[in-house]
C-alpha cells in the first residue's frame, strides 16, 4: 500500500453516515474511494454542489459539471447545486461535518499551514480559510515529511492558514490528535513503530503509554 | 432589458473600467464577452473574479492579452500567466478568501456596508482591517464589493430577462449579478416567457440590462 492510499483509508475511516464533508484536491480527494457507497456520506464541492459522484466516463463529461478544480464529475441522484454564497454559507456556517484538506506544516498544537510559501508559491487560499474556520471538524491529510523534513514543527513557518487548531492529522506514518491542545500521536501506520515516528517528527508531540496501529 | 450583439455590449465597457466575471475555473463563465473585450482590446481592467482560470479559458483570456491591471480573486494557482504577471508587477492581485469573496459581493448586491466573517482572523488576511468582538468571538469586518460591469453567464434567459443556471456554472453569477451597475449576460439558451417556471427563477428579470443575443447576424 503507498503512502497516499494508507492515509487515504484512514481518513474515511472518519465518515460518519449522514456527514456532509468536504475533501481538499491531492490526498484528500482520494478519500472518497475508501468510503463504502452504504454509508450515506454527502459530499460537497465548493463550487456548488452536494452530492458529488465519480469521475464521468470519457465522453459523458458535462462542460457545466465541474469540482472545485474545474475537473468534470458526476453528480449522484438527490445531488442539489447551490450558488457559491450558499456554499461559504454551509462552510462557515458549521453546516459541513468534516473537511479534509492537505496541509505543508501542522504545528505542535495543531494549527495548520497550507496556502502559500511566501516568494514561491502564492496561488491563493481558495476556500481552505473559510473550510478551516467553519468546518465542526477539520482533518488534515498530507505526508508527515517533505523532502525529508517534517511536516509536523514545533511551530510554523509558513503563514497560517486559521488561529483556529485542526482536530486530526493522519499521514503515512502517523494519526495525530490534539487533546488538551498538545500534539498527541494516537496511532502508527503498520509496521511502523513509535521510535521511527518520533525520529522523523520535528515537534514533541505526548506519547501515551499504549498507541495503537492503524486498521487499514 | 434589453437584447444587443455582443460587439455593441462590449463597445459599452470603457478601458479602465471594474467589471465581475462569473464563473469558477472558467465554468460559467460568459466566453462571448471575454473573445469580444479580447478582440476590442478594452485594457487596464479591474477584474473582479474567483480565480484566473487557465490560459485560454475564461479570464485566463484577459491574462494572455495582458489586458487586466488589478484582479481580486481567491485563487490563482492554475494560470501560470497570472502568477508571473504579478510576480512581475504588471497586474495587481488582491488574494482573499472564497467565502469572504462571495460575502463581500452579495453585500455590495444587498446594499450592506460589508460583513463580519471569522474567516481570516489570526492570519495575514487580517492584516490593515478592523477585527470586531461580538459575543466574545473575534470577527474580521469585510467590506463591500461592487463593480461598473457584471458579465454573468446564464443557461437560461428568457425574454424579459429572468435567468436559470446550470449545474456548478451558477457559483458566483447570481451574486455578481446584484452587485455591478450594469449586467451583462450571455444565456445557453434564450426562451420565451414562461418557459423557467416562477419558482425556477434564480435571478429576477430586473437585475439584468443586456442580455446577447444568439443569432450570429
Amino acid at each position: 500500500m503507498d503512502a497516499q492510499e494508507i492515509i487515504a483509508r484512514r481518513v474515511a475511516q472518519e465518515l460518519r453516515a449522514g456527514n456532509l464533508v468536504n475533501l481538499g484536491i491531492g490526498i484528500p480527494t482520494l478519500v472518497a474511494n475508501y468510503v463504502s457507497p452504504d454509508l450515506k456520506v454527502f459530499f460537497q464541492s465548493e463550487n456548488g454542489l452536494i452530492g458529488t459522484g465519480p469521475i464521468p466516463e470519457q465522453g459523458m463529461e458535462h462542460p457545466l459539471l465541474t469540482d472545485a478544480g474545474g475537473r468534470p464529475i458526476s453528480a449522484l441522484p438527490g445531488a442539489c447545486t447551490f450558488d457559491s454564497a450558499m456554499s461559504f454559507g454551509l462552510i462557515r456556517g458549521g453546516h459541513v461535518d468534516v473537511t479534509v484538506l492537505g496541509g505543508l506544516q501542522v504545528d505542535a498544537h495543531g494549527l495548520l499551514a497550507n496556502w502559500m510559501i511566501p516568494g514561491k508559491m502564492v496561488p491563493g487560499m481558495g476556500g481552505a480559510m473559510d473550510l478551516v474556520s467553519g468546518a465542526k471538524r477539520v482533518i488534515v491529510a498530507m505526508q508527515h515529511a517533505a523532502k525529508g523534513k517534517s511536516k509536523i514543527v514545533k511551530k510554523c513557518s509558513l503563514p497560517l492558514t486559521s488561529a483556529r487548531p485542526v482536530d486530526l492529522v493522519v499521514t503515512d506514518l502517523a494519526v495525530i490528535g490534539f487533546p488538551d491542545g498538545r500534539g498527541t500521536l494516537l496511532e502508527t501506520a503498520p509496521g511502523v513503530s513509535v521510535g521511527e515516528v518520533m525520529a522523523v517528527t520535528e515537534a514533541e508531540l505526548v506519547v501515551p503509554d499504549k498507541v495503537s496501529e492503524m486498521k487499514l | 432589458m434589453k437584447a444587443v450583439s455582443v460587439e455593441e455590449a462590449v463597445a459599452m465597457i470603457p478601458d479602465g473600467a471594474s467589471v465581475m466575471v462569473g464563473g469558477f475555473m472558467g465554468v460559467g463563465t460568459p466566453e462571448r464577452l471575454l473573445d469580444e473585450v479580447v478582440r476590442q482590446k478594452k485594457g487596464n481592467l479591474t477584474v473582479i473574479c474567483n480565480d484566473a482560470a487557465t490560459p485560454g479559458k475564461g479570464v485566463g483570456k484577459l491574462f494572455d492579452a495582458t489586458l487586466v491591471s488589478r484582479l481580486t480573486a481567491t485563487h490563482i494557482g492554475l494560470n501560470p500567466k497570472a502568477q508571473q504577471q504579478m510576480l512581475t508587477n504588471r497586474v495587481a492581485i488582491d488574494l482573499i478568501p472564497q467565502g469572504t469573496f462571495a460575502e463581500r459581493i452579495r453585500a455590495g448586491g444587498c446594499g450592506l456596508g460589508g460583513v463580519l466573517t471569522p474567516t481570516g482572523v489570526g492570519t495575514l488576511v487580517a492584516e490593515g482591517k478592523r477585527q470586531i468582538e461580538v459575543d466574545g468571538k473575534p470577527y474580521l469586518l469585510e467590506t463591500a464589493l461592487r463593480a461598473q460591469f457584471a458579465l454573468v453567464h446564464a443557461f437560461l434567459a428568457d425574454y424579459l430577462g429572468n435567468l436559470a443556471y446550470a449545474l456548478t456554472s451558477r457559483n458566483f453569477n447570481p451574486v455578481m449579478a446584484m452587485a455591478a451597475d450594469t449586467v451583462i449576460v450571455t444565456a445557453e439558451h434564450i426562451v420565451p416567457v414562461g418557459v423557467i417556471a416562477p419558482d425556477h427563477v434564480m435571478t429576477p428579470a430586473p437585475l439584468v440590462d443586456y442580455i446577447i443575443t444568439n443569432s450570429n447576424g
